[in-house]
């Protein structure tokens, strides 16, 4: 892979929450321009780096670093104006269920735009087209499947022209057909648009369609990175149980517990 | 261990807990700004908060009107004083009544609303959602809120008394057959614009303040779970009832 | 679910509703009471004023023309000043009007009752009522009728 620049880096971030260390020493490079799949067991901290990048909180020690700017710095205004080069979408869509699918996409533009109101009708249409739910705009979002609901709301984060796109799991529980067309949609929107998009999820096939790049968190760092036919190669143990979805390995089947037939006779004794 | 380091143990939390909802407040009202989008959201919330507890307050106003006339007036005939009730009516409702009950019903159907609605907005990340676009969720969802409830509940007592008022009426002289003139003219006579009324309207809007104040707080600071929510809306009411009645101690307290 | 404009028409319905309400109330429920529109000031002095209390009203003929505004003890005679505040649509009290603190009905509110003399002149603005019936004290009533029938009273 040639060697292309970064848009986001993390230094050395170390991140405690409720007491717990999540990330330690964490370094992580997402290069501009591309797709790039942050993949990992549950609750190996995937979602917190992308709160990271978004400054939703703050590491310990280290580095968040988004193009220039120093994000772990950021506060007040400067950080809501950074947060408008940015579009999330957050694990379950979190689309305004007051509000229809329109007005949902409508919204950033409102707040953050003078634009008169058949300027922003022209925009989120065209959005809602992009992601092919445009017969939904009078729509509420109960009246729309799961999977519809995340493609509003990328339309959403879409509003306001991101540099960078930042998807949490977004093919979680999704059926077959949905899970395509949001793969192709993502795949589109980064390729016509060029812009830097990084996508949290578990379905290992799909990163090798999707992603230019991958990279695994696991037990708080960074365990591998490369292109997902690198990675499919890899001698590493847990690369190798994750990339293959093997249910024992270097990540343990068991929370960690004290020893079965110790337990098991402890309960007997009080017994 | 001394009782001292109990006692610290048994109110640290509680006063943890209302050191929070206070800054919570404070920022709430140091961030308020008022743009035209921030005016529509307002009135709709005045109409999520005020409108629809319309039904609720109106029906019992009729009732507690109609059972308070009922009460008084037979207690009042037996000195005499039956042309009296339309004063005991219009002081008790005015300056007690309307506030306190109207406060407790808001709490009951609009409050709960709020707090449930605020805690599942963060159960299923739209308050991040906001937070993530740049627009701040205690001026989008927090503040229309709290105006809301300080503008519906001032309102909704207005409706209220006016119901409870011509639940009287039926009574009195529907039901019983008093003189309308005497009932309206004791009435005027004995109740004072400034001292009894608007002293009502004053606790009218504390109660407002505080009603939105804590059905706001408890969904912000609900855990983002079903439990989680399910326990804030009960704390909402709950708090609101024992703030309510202790405020409206100390109102009339100073008030008299 | 309604659209945002019924909503915002709804809740503006709400408003103007209450705002009813209010007129309702501020008009057909209380009364201003005589002492918020202008008002002069008299005063008169009695030996006793029983249980009367400030804001008790001032009636003329059993029409309601004023309010007391403070009672105070005067230190030379003892005597309870009561200071009226009388509406000035009520500006031609004669001068020789007298003042009696009277009960309505006999477990009501004491109040202070004007009756009228002949004099041209009217009372003015801190004017004080020369003629005074003090308040009559139930328990010292029944005590001159149990002690004292003669009936050499007025
Ligand atoms: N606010 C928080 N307080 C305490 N622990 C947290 C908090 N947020 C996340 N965690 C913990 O951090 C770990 C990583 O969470 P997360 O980044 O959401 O994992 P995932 O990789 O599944 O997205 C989890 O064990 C979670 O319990
Ligand atoms: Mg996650």
């Amino acid at each position: 892979m040639t060697h292309t620049e970064a848009a986001i880096e993390l230094r050395n971030v170390t991140v405690e929450l409720g007491g717990r260390t999540i990330l330690e020493n964490l370094d992580l490079v997402i290069p501009a321009g591309k797709v790039t799949a942050v993949m990992g067991p549950s609750g190996a901290g995937k979602t917190t780096v992308l709160r990271l990048i978004t400054g939703q909180i703050r590491p310990d020690s280290g580095e968040v670093r988004v193009g220039d700017t120093r994000v772990d710095q950021l506060s007040g205004k400067a950080l809501n104006r950074f947060r408008r080069e940015i579009g999330v979408l957050l694990q379950n869509g979190a689309l305004f269920t007051d509000l229809t699918c329109f007005d949902n996409v409508a919204l950033p533009l409102r707040e953050h735009t003078e634009l008169p109101e058949t300027l922003i009708r022209r925009l989120v249409l065209l959005k809602l087209q992009m992601v092919g739910l445009r017969g939904a705009a009078g729509l509420y979002p109960r009246e729309l499947s799961g999977g519809m609901n995340r493609r509003v709301a990328t339309a959403r984060a879409m509003a306001l022209d991101p540099s960078i796109m930042l998807y949490d799991e977004p093919f979680a529980g999704l059926d077959p057909i949905s899970l395509g067309v949001s793969l192709r949609l993502i795949r589109d929107i980064n390729h016509a648009l060029g812009i830097t998009s990084i996508v949290i999820t578990h379905d290992v096939d799909e990163v090798a369609h999707l992603a230019d790049q991958c990279a695994i968190i696991a037990d708080r760092q960074l365990m591998a990175s490369g292109s997902p036919a690198e990675l499919a190669d890899s001698d590493n143990p847990l690369v190798r149980q994750f990339m293959q979805g093997l249910p024992d390995g270097p990540v343990p089947f068991h929370y960690p517990a004290d020893d079965l037939a110790a337990d098991l006779l402890a309960a007997e004794k009080q017994q | 261990m001394s009782p001292n380091s109990t006692g610290n143990r048994l109110f640290d939390r509680p006063l943890r807990e209302l050191g929070r909802a206070l800054l919570f407040l404070f920022t709430a009202i140091s961030r308020m700004r008022f743009s035209r989008l921030q005016v529509a959201e307002t009135l709709r919330q005045v109409y999520f908060a005020g409108v629809r507890s319309l039904v609720i307050i109106v029906t019992c106003g009729f009732f507690v009107g109609l059972v308070l006339t009922l009460q008084t007036y037979d207690t009042l005939t037996r000195f005499g004083a039956g042309d009296a009730v339309s004063t005991v009516l219009a002081l008790s409702l005015f300056r007690e009544l309307g506030p306190v009950l109207t406060a407790l019903l808001f709490a009951g159907r609009a409050g709960t609303s709020i707090t449930a609605e605020i805690g599942l907005m963060r159960a299923t990340e739209q308050l991040d959602a906001l937070d993530l676009m740049a627009i701040d969720p205690m001026e989008r969802i927090v503040q229309p809120r709290l105006i809301a409830g300080l503008i519906a509940v001032p309102a909704l007592v207005l409706i209220f008394n006016v119901t409870a008022i011509v639940g009287g009426v039926f009574f009195a002289v529907f039901l019983m057959g008093n003189d309308p003139v005497t009932f309206w003219s004791n009435m005027q006579a004995s109740v004072e614009l400034g001292r009894d009324f608007l002293g009502g309207m004053v606790k009218a809007v504390a109660f407002g303040f505080l009603a939105a104040w804590l059905a706001v707080w408890f969904g912000w600071s609900a855990r983002p779970t079903s439990e989680g929510v399910a326990l804030a809306t009960t704390q909402t009411v709950i708090a609101t009832a024992i703030t309510v009645l202790i405020l409206d101690f100390v109102l009339s307290a100073f008030m008299l | 679910m309604k659209s945002s404009h019924q909503i915002e028409l709804t809740a503006g319905l709400f408003l103007l509703l209450a705002i009813a309400a209010l007129i309702f109330l501020a008009m057909q429920a209380t009364d201003r009471g005589v002492a918020s529109g202008p008002t002069y000031e008299v005063s008169a002095s009695f030996s006793n004023v029983g249980g009367l209390k400030p804001r008790a009203k001032v009636s003329m003929g059993g029409v309601t023309v004023g309010m007391v505004e403070r009672i105070t003890l005067d230190p030379d005679t003892f005597d309870a000043r009561v200071v009226m505040r009388i509406s000035e649509r009520f500006d031609n009290l004669p001068e020789d009007t007298s003042a009696s603190i009277l009960t309505a009905g006999i477990l009501g509110d004491q109040y202070v009752g004007l009756e009228p003399g002949g004099s041209p002149e009217s009372l003015r603005d801190g004017d004080t009522i020369m003629i005074t019936n003090s308040a009559v004290v139930l328990e010292q009533l029944i005590g001159r009728y149990l002690f004292n029938t003669d009936g050499d009273e007025q």
